[in-house]
């Protein structure tokens, strides 16, 4: 395949496009096959979603026999899928936080910006976004039970990151220590989380620790669901640190034994600084799992996007437009995990060409 | 008089061994041990205490009590009234099910996709690429409730979509053909079929090891023991039929019927973790090196044999690990049944939760039989790793 590349390296597109589309009878074949598949698959799709589809109006229009998706649903409905039962004179609220945290998000995002700086400003940026949207001092309180939507999925994906990292790292260390029981008790917290699904883990953070915890204390039901969501994506962290541990050469920690650093000194200026930048894309990736999994919230009745999506579909005046509902919340992840996706592998290529250097 | 100097024992002893073991600051260690014991310990007395003041006993005694809720589907035989540890077993037999099913699907599916993906088609591979990344892309639970509103939203039984007249999709579940097979127990013919099938791969294995057209005589005798085995079965009284579903007045009778919960679930698993897989495929194929394929070739080999010489048992080894990771994804995924209505474990796990009001319980069967699947899987992987990376690049 690289030969080709090296023959013509500047072909024009439709030579590259003929080329994968038509060189032989078989190729055609298979490329009229795929054509008449898509097309047999899109038309009616299409169809459905901008040719018959109501726009604008209310769900009287959607009822119509001959009407298509109803995005008008959608148009009615926005408020409460990005934001579900936070009371809506207070919905500036959770916006505001959605759009400090993306843009905080995208500055971060750029390795220009990497410093030690960034920790706090995000502990600063959670501990902010939660009183804005409790709601502490001068502004109206809101319960937790009212949140949902957007910012839910936003705020427990980031911060079950960022506390994850933290116990990740002193697993994924205590997993490669030379310590046995300390090794062991690394290994068992990890394959157990590993080997069990999210909702186990969110059913104990239900109905478990309420029981667990002494009689008289409580811990709120959002807070509960973050601490399971931080623990269970801990050990997938951990084992995507480990990896990155592993890739560090036993040459790198002779020679700074040798040089007489510490063993503290070792890991925070040999070890992790290479360990860490190797394994950055795989970390974007977990982080793009975290927020697709963080849609189970659903299943203990948190109204986070999915399930407000859902829900606003039971409203008795737009009733039943699930497919539209869906469909909404799949473009909202989808742009999210898409674009994270896409910075991954910017960002894997741009660290190997900065290592290959 | 000479002393012979004696050879001290050949390793450790069993105290040094413990030592090395613990290794540095092992007082320290044994107290974070018994600090973590405590923990437990502590929390489990509070779930006691909590337990008791529910009017609740700590323990699994209620398992042998009656169940008073019906399982909407089950591959082992229930009804309301049996014991909990039955709803429970019905529970895992549904979870294995759609779990076996899904993972044999999404390898069919998914090595096809991944093949299509290197095909060298560009709309094919283009197309193929653009449904791995939307469903990468969104959350499974997601998935899974488009296809459980798309399923509902099909038309009922009556008015049944139909593919050839033997496939029929309605509202009230999909219907395939099945076959039925009659006049031998199923035991007797599955392990004739089985064994027939292992017969015949050893004996291809012998015949025609590193011959030229090994698939075409491979599949000769395939074939031909096949046919040796319906014969000895047909002699036994073995009849195989295809029962094709049909309508009938208000519903569809016939053939194999999936519900829509089951039918919802197992595309949702099969669909998400092919792509996961297909991706798998794709990287494994082209994890081996542009230059093995140019030696297979230089040596006279045809494609054919150069992808099953060569290019696969490479590919495998960069292929097997993660496809049974992706297995076990797929089953841990199979739990998200119970947000759309399929019985399996931990549905009805839940309803036990709910009714009996044992929680904690539930959630130590629902982690056992989770935790036993993973490890006992994950402990096989890892032999088999070591085995193929002994016989390949040594360690790395």
């Amino acid at each position: 395949m690289s030969q080709i590349e090296l023959a013509s390296p500047v072909a024009p597109d439709w030579h590259r496009w003929r080329q994968g589309l038509f060189n032989g009878w078989g190729n055609g074949l298979v490329t009229l096959g795929t054509l008449a598949t898509i097309l047999w698959l899109a038309l009616p799709l299409f169809r459905w979603a901008v040719i018959d589809a109501v726009w604008f109006g209310t769900s009287a229009d959607c009822a119509e026999e001959t009407a298509g998706a109803c995005w008008a649903f959608v148009g009615a409905k926005l408020r409460f899928m990005l934001f579900a039962f936070f009371p809506p004179p207070l919905q500036w609220r959770p916006a505001l936080v959605v759009a400090f945290i993306l843009t905080l998000l995208a500055v971060s995002a750029l390795p220009r910006f990497w410093s030690f700086r960034l920790v706090p400003v995000w502990l600063l940026a959670l501990l902010g976004s939660w009183l804005i949207m409790a709601g502490t001092g001068a502004m109206e309180p809101v319960s937790t039970n009212h949140w949902g939507g957007l910012p839910i999925t936003l705020t427990v994906s980031i911060a079950g990151l960022a506390f994850a990292f933290p116990i990740a790292l002193l697993l994924a260390l205590a997993r490669q220590s030379d310590m046995g029981i300390l090794r062991c008790l690394a290994i068992a917290f990890i394959e157990v989380l590993r080997g069990v699904p999210m909702i186990a883990i969110l059913y104990v953070a239900m109905l478990i620790v309420p029981m667990a915890l002494p009689s008289g204390a409580t811990i709120d039901k959002l807070l509960r669901a973050q601490i399971g969501v931080t623990l269970f994506f801990s050990a997938y962290l951990a084992e995507v640190i480990r990896a990155g541990l592993q890739v560090v050469p036993v040459g790198q920690r002779e020679a700074a034994l040798s040089l007489g650093l510490s063993r503290i000194q070792l890991l925070r200026l040999v070890v992790l600084p290479q360990a860490l930048r190797a394994v950055i894309p795989a970390i974007v990736n977990l982080a793009i799992g975290i927020v697709l999994n963080t849609s189970l919230l659903a299943v203990i009745g948190i109204y986070d996007l999915l399930n407000a999506a859902k829900t606003s579909a039971t409203d008795p005046g737009w009733l039943g437009f699930y497919s539209e509902a869906y469909i909404f919340a799949a473009a909202v992840y989808f742009v999210i995990c898409f674009t994270g996706s896409r910075y991954s592998l910017w960002l894997e290529r741009k660290l190997n060409g900065a290592n290959r250097r | 008089m000479t002393r012979f100097l004696q050879p001290g024992p050949s390793g450790p002893g069993p105290v040094l061994r413990l030592r090395t073991w613990i290794g540095p600051l092992p007082l320290q260690q044994s107290l974070l041990f018994v600090g973590v014991l405590l923990l437990f310990a502590v929390l489990g007395q509070n779930t006691a205490d909590s337990m008791h003041r529910m009017g609740l006993t700590p323990g699994f005694a209620f398992l042998s009590h009656q169940a008073n809720f019906e399982i909407g589907e089950s591959v082992l035989s229930y009804s309301a009234g049996d014991s909990y540890a039955r709803a429970l077993a019905a529970g895992v037999a549904n979870t294995v099910k759609v779990a076996v099913a899904g993972c044999l699907l999404a390898t069919v599916l998914g090595v096809a996709l991944g093949i299509a993906r290197l095909s060298g088609n560009l709309l094919l591979a283009s197309f193929v690429h653009g449904y791995v990344e939307f469903l990468r892309n969104t959350p499974l639970l997601l998935q899974l409730f488009l296809w459980s509103a798309i399923i509902h939203a099909l038309p009922p039984p009556r008015g049944a979509y139909t593919f050839l007249g033997s496939v029929y999709l309605s509202n009230r579940g999909i219907y395939l053909p099945s076959l039925s097979i009659e006049g031998v127990p199923t035991i007797v013919w599955l392990s004739t079929v089985v064994l027939a099938v292992l017969a015949a791969v050893l004996l291809c294995r012998q015949l025609f090891a590193g011959s030229a057209f090994y698939l075409p005589k491979s599949a000769g005798v395939a074939l031909a023991v096949l046919a040796l085995c319906y014969l000895a079965l047909t002699s036994l009284g073995f009849a195989a039929s295809v029962e094709i579903p049909a309508k009938g007045g208000f519903n569809i009778r016939g053939g194999l019927s999936l519900t829509p919960e089951f039918a919802a679930l197992l595309v949702g698993l099969v669909v998400n973790a092919s792509a996961s897989i297909s991706e798998i495929v794709r990287s494994g194929i082209q994890s081996v090196k542009s230059g093995q394929w140019e030696a297979a070739r230089a040596l006279g080999l045809r494609p054919a044999q150069i992808l099953r010489l060569v290019v696969l048992p490479q590919a495998l080894r960069v292929i097997a690990p993660l496809m049974i990771s992706s297995f076990l994804d797929l089953t841990k995924n199979s739990s998200l049944a119970v947000a759309i209505g399929y019985p399996d474990l931990v549905s009805v796990a839940n309803t036990t939760a709910n009714t009996t009001g044992q929680a904690l319980e539930a959630i130590i069967i629902i982690g056992a039989v989770y935790l036993t699947i993973s490890l006992s899987v994950s402990s096989v992987m890892n032999v088999y790793n070591r085995r193929v990376v002994l016989r390949g690049e040594g360690k790395r």
